[in-house]
């Protein structure tokens, strides 16, 4: 019953519409695709499905980050890294399917191995011939680090552009890790050629169509997660960590336990979306720890706006929907465009996109309401309580 | 030995116009003139075995050229020359200068006649004359040609060299030489004992490998003797290896200290992280390029003092694009540090585009001045300039920032702003313009390192992202608010770099870095000279 209402409460409208568009598109799509004949003006052509695929597991990536950034008010610039590891666990799942279909014909050790002249499978790859295996640690690789690196860091109060600046330095340090070709992830180059996942090929049109409703289903019961938790009582505390993180500690709750929380279930978010990730791009490679990467990420965020669920979707599909048409049309100039995104958002647009409209919608409500009161004579403070219940419903 | 005669032989080619001017020329010229007149091996024996006698080292040219066959009596008058072939006939030099004579026929030039015996007696004169030759870097090259490649035959010649030798440095060298030839001659023990201890003594890398290579031969006490001296030698040479990372960790330190000193002071001031911090160095970096452009172009004399000219002006163009950030950007986003992280981050995306629009996307060449190429030895410790400069650089930077901060108002009024915001501003400080000026500086700074490694590293649109990681974790490690953190943690951050990388290799040398600072902000989570005070944060 408990969990009905909190569910109930935590579906805003445009949480419930956010997660009825995805469930839709999970299902038209791939029909679009796979049922409507090619020269048909409905058709999705495969290359849109499995582009919008990767949009959504951005969006899914950025949505992590807001649950740590918006709600928590830990800028994380490593959350990157969480993503490449999922990626990574994935991507060394699709390695041991390849099989001896590789190049080296090699059954057990992928080719990279025997290109390196490696005798035997390392011990970390044991195990990955197994889809399970691979689940599992898609959600443990990325979640153990997160606790490790956030139990050490919370613990000792390590807040604010410190902790983004370590976190930076966490995802460089995995970069230069990864690059290495005696680390057995294959180096500069990663892992690729993949050719099946489960049994199905992964180059085909259903396995495309699949993977992207698997994407929209897992990003859906994402939004559902996050605004369920946000609106339960942990969420409320972790947004008063947010933004009053000693005065959180002086009523008696632990703010670290609160961070610490979110920035692993963050980081088991971000992993989930890496793992969606690599079987749609059909690479994974140690770029895709890169710090420029996270950061963009937080700015996929920003313009959406934080601390709104719906917000960092929009932000992920719209900052990589313009990056594509960027980068076709004028590839100079793509760099000069995120740049001034960076500035335009933080100095004018703050909350962001859906931020702002909530903003906007919810001050005309209020206005009206208050036009309503002026009639009745109702106390002075309704409109301005409002407007906060309003704030603390998305 | 054929190596060494031939070695001898080439060094005496290069280098006998130095040594071409001597008292005693016609005496040299006469003997040299002799060798038209040899008819036979024995008569040339004895004509070589004349010259050498002169010990004038102009005698090597005409030595070389008999061993090499090029020496030549003309016809009928017996004059000797040095000849060069060429289609109908010979070009004619002068034996002892090498001043070209004109040239003659075939049939005019008699060959002076050469063989393999007589070539080993040629070098060995060869080598003598140039251990006597008058300029002293002759003397130390031979030297150190006959140290490693020993031969026994040459002990003679070298101990007759020693005893004329005033220079202590080619003495050295020339005792070194004859130790090294004792070694593979069949002299008596005690001699062989007292050459090991000499050799031991030097301790360079080249001595040990000379050791290391008759240790493997040698046999009995002799044997013993010269592996303790190797162990010796390597023991010293280990101690010159600590030495030597250390400078190269000192080295490392100075630039670390340079990208990061300005971040250090708006970080500490404005607690603002400035991630265009990197794009402030490369915008440095890009103006030493342009200057060293146009005094290519315009003013090729100048171009020693390019860097000079270079660093007020990095320092101005860096600063006022600091400037700009500051009032357009950041003073509208005080209070929200992550905000500022983000802005500033797209800064230095269009930083980066914006110089790979205008100078292309490639690597751009900056010149050295003559007086930061080349580099010098103490001891066992290589040195280049440009390192040394740059260290020097980064410290007179460094001095001079701690008496702006320490002992001028303005550098009151930004230690009073980082300490207490409010309070500096209740008494009357305009902690705006502090803030401004404060970045420009920070900027300008950085502009300055720019220049500074733009000596040093490419200078590519991409020069700053490689450093702003590396200096956040100085600033990070050493802790905001007081240079002097941010020295520490340079070169303390430096040093541990180097020494890690002989044993973890480059990339995982790093790696441990990071995660070193990584467990340390959790041990200190203000860094190494933590501000200290009372204020609690939200």
């Amino acid at each position: 019953m408990m969990i009905v209402r909190a569910l109930a409460d935590g579906f805003t409208w445009r949480v419930a519409a956010a997660v009825l568009v995805l469930v839709a598109a999970a299902i038209v799509v791939p029909v679009l695709n796979l049922s409507v004949p090619a020269g048909s003006a409905l058709h999705v052509p495969t290359y849109a499905v499995t582009l919008f695929g990767k949009y959504l597991t951005y969006a899914l990536l950025a949505l992590a980050l807001d649950l740590v950034w918006g709600y928590c008010g830990i800028l994380s610039l490593g959350h990157g890294a969480f993503f490449a590891l999922g990626g990574y666990a994935m991507g060394m799942y699709l390695m041991r399917q390849i099989g001896s279909r590789g190049v080296y014909g090699n059954p057990i050790l992928p080719d990279f191995m025997v290109f390196l002249n490696w005798k035997q499978l390392p011990w970390f790859w044991y195990g990955f011939d197994h889809f399970w295996v691979a689940a599992i640690m898609v959600l443990a690789v990325p979640g153990l680090l997160a606790f490790v690196f956030g139990w050490f860091a919370f613990r000792s109060r390590v807040t604010g552009v410190y902790l983004s600046i370590i976190t930076q330095a966490m995802t460089y340090a995995l970069l230069l890790a990864f690059f290495r070709n005696d680390m057995g992830f294959g180096g500069n180059n990663g892992l690729t050629d993949f050719k099946d996942i489960i049994g199905f090929d992964i180059q085909s049109d259903e396995t495309r169509a699949a993977l992207f409703a698997a994407s929209a289903l897992t990003l859906a019961l994402g939004v559902v997660l996050v605004a369920f938790f946000v609106k339960s009582k942990y969420g409320k505390l972790m947004i008063a960590v947010r933004d009053a993180e000693s005065r959180t500690r002086f009523l008696g709750w632990r703010p670290e336990n609160v961070k610490l929380f979110a920035f692993t279930a963050s980081a088991v978010m971000a992993g989930i979306a890496g793992a969606l990730y690599v079987p749609q791009v059909g690479i994974i490679n140690p770029s895709e720890f890169a710090p420029a990467n996270s950061i963009e990420v937080v700015i996929w965020t920003a313009v959406g706006g934080r601390a709104t669920v719906v917000g960092p979707i929009i932000g992920a599909l719209v900052v990589n929907w313009g990056k594509s048409w960027f980068t076709g049309a004028f590839p100079e100039f793509w760099l000069f465009a995120l740049g001034g995104l960076f500035i335009l958002v933080t100095l004018f647009l703050p909350k962001g996109i859906v931020g702002t409209l909530v903003e906007g919608w919810t001050a005309r409500r209020a206005r009206r309401a208050s036009a309503t009161a002026e009639k009745d004579v109702e106390p002075e403070s309704f409109g301005k309580d409002e407007e906060l219940r309003a704030e603390a419903a998305e | 030995m054929f190596l060494l005669r031939s070695a001898l032989l080439l060094l005496a080619v290069l280098l006998a116009p130095i040594s071409a001017v001597h008292a005693d020329e016609a005496a040299t010229r006469a003997a040299v003139a002799k060798f038209g007149r040899a008819m036979s091996f024995s008569d040339v024996e004895k004509v070589v075995k004349e010259v050498a006698a002169t010990g004038d080292p102009a005698a090597v040219r005409a030595l070389a050229a008999l061993a090499d066959g090029n020496l030549y009596a003309r016809q009928p008058d017996g004059a000797v020359f040095v000849v060069k072939e060429k289609s109908d006939g010979f070009d004619l030099f002068d034996p002892l200068t090498g001043k070209a004579e004109g040239s003659a026929g075939k049939d005019a030039m008699v060959k002076v006649k050469v063989k393999n015996s007589l070539r080993r007696l040629i070098g060995d004169a060869v080598g003598n004359l140039t251990l006597a030759a008058r300029d002293p870097a002759v003397r130390l090259a031979a030297a150190t040609t006959m140290l490693n490649s020993p031969d026994a035959s040459t002990i003679e010649a070298l101990d007759a060299a020693i005893a004329k030798e005033t220079d202590a440095a080619v003495r050295r060298r020339m005792e070194a030489a004859r130790a090294s030839a004792v070694l593979v001659s069949d002299r008596s023990e005690a001699e062989k004992e007292a050459a090991i201890d000499l050799l031991g003594a030097r301790g360079d890398r080249d001595t040990l490998s000379l050791l290391l290579s008759y240790e493997a031969t040698a046999k009995g006490p002799l044997k013993d003797r010269a592996a303790s001296a190797v162990s010796d030698m390597r023991d010293v040479l280990a101690w010159w290896g600590v030495a030597q990372n250390a400078w190269y960790g000192i080295s490392l330190g100075s630039v670390l200290l340079l990208a990061a000193i300005g971040l250090a002071i708006t970080f500490g001031v404005m607690g603002v992280i400035n991630m265009a911090h990197g794009e402030m160095v490369m915008l440095g970096a890009y103006t030493t390029f342009v200057v060293q452009e146009i005094i290519r172009a315009s003013f090729p004399g100048l171009f020693d003092w390019s860097l000079a000219i270079a660093v007020p002006l990095a320092f101005l163009v860096a600063g006022a694009v600091g400037l700009v950030i500051e009032r357009g950007i950041i003073r509208f986003l005080y209070g929200r540090p992550l905000e500022t992280l983000l802005a500033t981050w797209g800064v230095s995306l269009i930083l980066q585009q914006a110089v790979r629009t205008i100078f292309g996307p490639n690597n751009r060449d900056v010149g050295n001045p003559s007086w930061m190429s080349g580099e010098f030895d103490i001891g066992q410790l290589a040195i280049t300039w440009n390192r040394l400069w740059i260290v020097l650089f980064a410290l007179a930077v460094f001095t001079v920032l701690l008496y702006v901060f320490n002992r001028t108002s303005w550098g009151l009024h930004m230690r009073a702003v980082t300490q207490n915001r409010r309070m500096a501003s209740s008494m009357g400080i305009r902690t705006p313009w502090v803030d401004a000026l404060t970045f420009a500086l920070g900027s300008g700074i950085a502009g300055i390192a720019g220049v500074a490694l733009s000596q040093i590293d490419n200078v590519s649109p991409n020069l700053g992202q490689s450093y702003i990681v590396d200096s956040f974790m100085v600033v990070v490690f050493g802790g905001v608010g007081n240079l002097w953190g941010t020295l520490v943690g340079a070169f303390s951050l430096g040093i541990l770099n180097k020494f890690l990388e002989p044993y973890a290799g480059a990339v995982l040398g790093k790696i441990l870095i990071l995660v070193l600072i990584i467990l340390f902000i959790q041990k200190r989570p203000r860094g190494l000279f933590a501000q200290k005070g009372r204020a609690v944060e939200a």
